[in-house]
């Protein structure tokens, strides 16, 4: 492990069949801290978290997980990990205890280790109380909680967790936050993928933004921010009465502008360089505009991730259509209806 | 120490398939009522003897003599073998029509008819016929009628012909050589019926149709539940997610395989005893070979089918998948392996067919022990080449499984 890296990722390529999910990407992450992975729905999150883990073998470049290659020690690097995949690994029919008993015992510990651990992890989760019910009786955010505990059995250096906080009601996903901030304080290092930029803002010490399987930018969430007001570029909401199609087209064409999004039906969101607020309100006016409000926001990973790849971050299938969506701090569109398991 | 330690994890993945099988008891209740069903309506699609008891069957008597009148009296008072059910229950109609009527109507199974001229022919010793009508829409009950009645016709023929020779020999002059009953040496029975047919079995007892196929619905039921649920647990785990828990486990991936495969064995192997126990206890199948030699080729012949179903697991990703494929490809072979008719009465090609299928192997080993009683000697042919195949099909199944697995 070179420099305090717990994971080394070069090159690493997963291509289904001619279709390239994962594009040649390269990134370390340090021992302890939490990494995340911020992207649209498609972008190749969850298929890094499955090679990293060794559940999908890569089509081309290489990985080690704490000093392990993820493809000739493959079994090494399961002893040292820990996941929370995108789909909840638990057996309905079997209790919480249950659950844990079983994988525990595929960790080869004694039942003893493995009974001690156990409940150490249900109070850990507070699920203790409910260890004796069949895990198919939990409403989400307790398998959530059982899972989390599970991908802790073997006391992991790594925990890869992919979109914890998917389809959880806001208390749940509050608490599982919180969890995940303890764990780091435990010192196990995190790798975490979401598509919430305040989920990475608010928990990721390092950012990858992926999208369409390449990483464009990663670095500190304070830093990757910086990329827009080092451009000189501002973020400006702008909230318009009557506002109408020409209007933001007419925007679009600015000079100094350099992405405008719907945030709802009165009002966009538009980076651009600090000197064209006049050239704005010029264009709104033009249209008959009543302007109710206008003025710069502190940029988000949004306005990064649209700055980087002039695209909102939404789904691919519903990139052409704009549609209003709900503001700063949201989910990328294409979730924020919560999925069901 | 290693190899302990696969054992383990290979007990571990069975028994949590078990108890999640135990708890679900959608599947537990078809797991008991699919054998019960299949074997009940086994039962009705093939009938034996005992199920044409009170057959019903049409009389059309045209006779203008009594001789006729005397046979329907006898067809009347005719009871199944060993029981006091009657054959037939008897209507009468006028005409042939009629009771081709009767029998588009399924009022009557068949109708024998009697001319008019039948006392007439016998008495003046002419030959005469008796005709059966019968219902070719239900080919099973027909044919049974009809050797019923060749056998019943054919006795009363040779009892009338008997009683005429009879009569005869008394007239024939007396020959001086031999006075008195010397004569009476020629057997009027033995003219009439020169020989007649004697049947021995390998074992006691009347083949029967259920004897027959028992075993190999057994072996049918037993490949499926392994199979169908070898291949359905992978796809489940895959499809909720919970296979990349125990794949990101530190076991091997073979004992993920031979776990599933343990769980299934003993379901399969489950439901082939309960099989097996209807067939007693219901249908009055024997047993006459060891029941231990049963279960191992039960074992045996689902040894010889793991390495397809994880094939056929490994290739699909979705549940319903695998069992339409399955089905396909299981089908088909329940039928050319002799599972349901013999295999000599299929033609050629479908003889070759069934020739290189596991399951005819595997069919015939069961029925030899449990019809015939056989041995080890008997079914080693059987035994090797399930054991050859299954094996084959394993060294291609487990590195295809392990490279699919991880895609
Ligand atoms: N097994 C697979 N076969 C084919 N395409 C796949 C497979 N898994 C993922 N993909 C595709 O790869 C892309 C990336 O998927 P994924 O890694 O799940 O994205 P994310 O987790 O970021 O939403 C998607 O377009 C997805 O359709
Ligand atoms: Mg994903």
């Amino acid at each position: 492990m070179k420099n305090g890296a717990i994971i080394e990722v070069s090159g690493l390529t997963k291509k289904f069949k001619d279709f390239t999910a994962v594009d040649s990407i390269s990134f370390d992450v340090k021992k302890g801290e939490i990494f995340g992975l911020l992207g649209p729905n498609g972008a190749g999150k969850s298929t890094t978290i499955r090679m990293l883990t060794t559940l999908t073998r890569p089509t081309g470049g290489e990985a080690k997980v704490c000093g392990y290659d993820i493809g000739s020690e493959a079994p090494k690097v399961r002893q040292h990990i820990g996941l929370v995949a995108e789909k909840i690994i638990l057996y309905d029919r079997l209790t919480a205890i249950e659950n844990l008993r079983l994988f525990g015992k595929l960790q080869h510990w004694t039942t003893e280790a493995i009974e001690k651990r156990a409940d150490e992890l249900l109070k850990l989760v507070s699920m203790d109380e409910w260890k004796d019910r069949l895990a198919g009786t939990y409403s989400t955010g307790m398998k959530q909680r059982v899972n989390i505990a599970r991908a802790l059995l073997n006391e992991p250096d790594v925990l890869f967790l992919d979109e914890p906080t998917l389809g959880l009601d806001p208390q749940t996903t509050r608490t599982i936050r919180e969890f995940i901030l303890d764990l780091k304080k435990r010192g196990i290092t995190i790798v975490l993928t979401t598509h919430i930029m305040n989920e990475a803002e608010m928990l990721c010490d390092r950012v990858g933004i992926i999208d369409q399987g390449k990483i464009v930018a990663l670095d500190t969430t304070d830093n990757l921010k910086k990329i827009i007001s080092k451009e000189e570029g501002k973020v400006l909401e702008l909230a318009v009465a009557n506002l109408k199609n020409e209007m933001v087209e007419g925007i679009e064409k600015l000079e100094h502008v350099m992405s405008v999004s719907h945030l709802s039906a009165t009002e966009i969101r538009i980076h651009a360089g600090h000197e064209s607020i006049d050239e704005i309100v010029d264009v709104v006016r033009k249209h008959d505009g009543k302007i109710l409000n206008i003025g710069a926001i502190e940029p988000t990973l949004e306005d990064v991730f649209l700055h980087l790849t002039g695209r909102e971050m939404r789904d691919e299938a519903s990139e052409k259509i704009k549609t209003p969506h709900s503001g700063p701090g949201s989910h990328f569109r294409a979730h924020s209806t919560s999925r069901t398991r | 120490m290693d190899v302990l330690e696969a054992l383990r994890d290979t007990f571990q993945i069975a028994k949590k398939d078990l108890t999640e099988f135990v708890r679900d008891r959608a599947q537990l209740i078809s797991f008991i009522i699919m054998p019960i069903f299949m074997m009940v309506m086994m039962g009705y699609i093939f009938p034996s003897q005992n199920s044409l008891k009170n057959t019903p069957l049409g009389v059309i008597n045209a006779d203008k003599g009594t001789v006729a009148q005397n046979l329907v009296n006898s067809l009347k008072k005719m009871k199944l073998p060993d029981t006091d059910n009657k054959i037939f229950k008897i209507k009468t109609y006028g005409s042939v029509d009629q009771a081709k009527e009767g029998i588009k109507g399924q009022d009557i199974n068949g109708a024998v008819v009697f001319p008019s001229d039948f006392s007439d022919k016998i008495t003046k010793g002419e030959q005469t016929n008796v005709t059966l009508v019968t219902d070719q829409s239900n080919p099973q009950v027909s044919s049974l009628m009809t050797n019923m009645f060749t056998q019943v016709v054919g006795e009363m023929s040779s009892a009338t012909g008997q009683k005429k020779v009879e009569a005869l020999l008394t007239k024939l002059p007396v020959q001086k050589q031999a006075p008195g009953k010397a004569v009476l040496n020629i057997n009027a029975k033995a003219i009439v019926k020169p020989f007649v047919l004697k049947t021995q079995g390998v074992v006691s007892g009347k083949p029967n149709y259920f004897q027959f196929m028992a075993p190999g619905i057994m072996g049918m039921v037993v490949i499926m539940a392994v199979m169908m649920g070898l291949a359905g647990s992978i796809a489940r785990e895959k499809e909720m997610g919970t296979l990349d828990g125990i794949l990101a486990a530190p076991i091997r991936r073979f004992s993920i395989i031979f776990g599933k495969t343990l769980s299934q064995t003993v379901r399969g192997l489950t439901q082939g005893v309960l099989v097996l126990s209807l067939a007693i206890l219901l249908f009055g199948v024997k047993i006459n070979g060891n029941p231990l030699l049963v279960v191992m080729m039960l074992i045996l012949g689902i040894f010889s089918f793991v390495g397809l179903g994880i094939l056929v697991s490994a290739a699909v990703s979705e549940q319903e998948t695998a069992m339409i494929i399955l089905m396909t490809l299981t089908f088909p072979m329940f039928f050319l392996s002799g599972t349901f008719f013999p295999i000599q009465q299929m033609p050629a090609f479908m003889q070759a067919i069934s020739r290189i299928l596991p399951m005819t192997y595997m069919v015939e080993a069961l029925r030899k022990v449990v019809v015939l009683g056989a041995t080890w000697p008997a079914i080693q042919t059987d035994v090797i080449v399930l054991f050859v195949f299954g094996l084959v099909t394993l060294i291609i199944a487990i590195p295809a499984f392990n490279r699919v697995i991880t895609r």
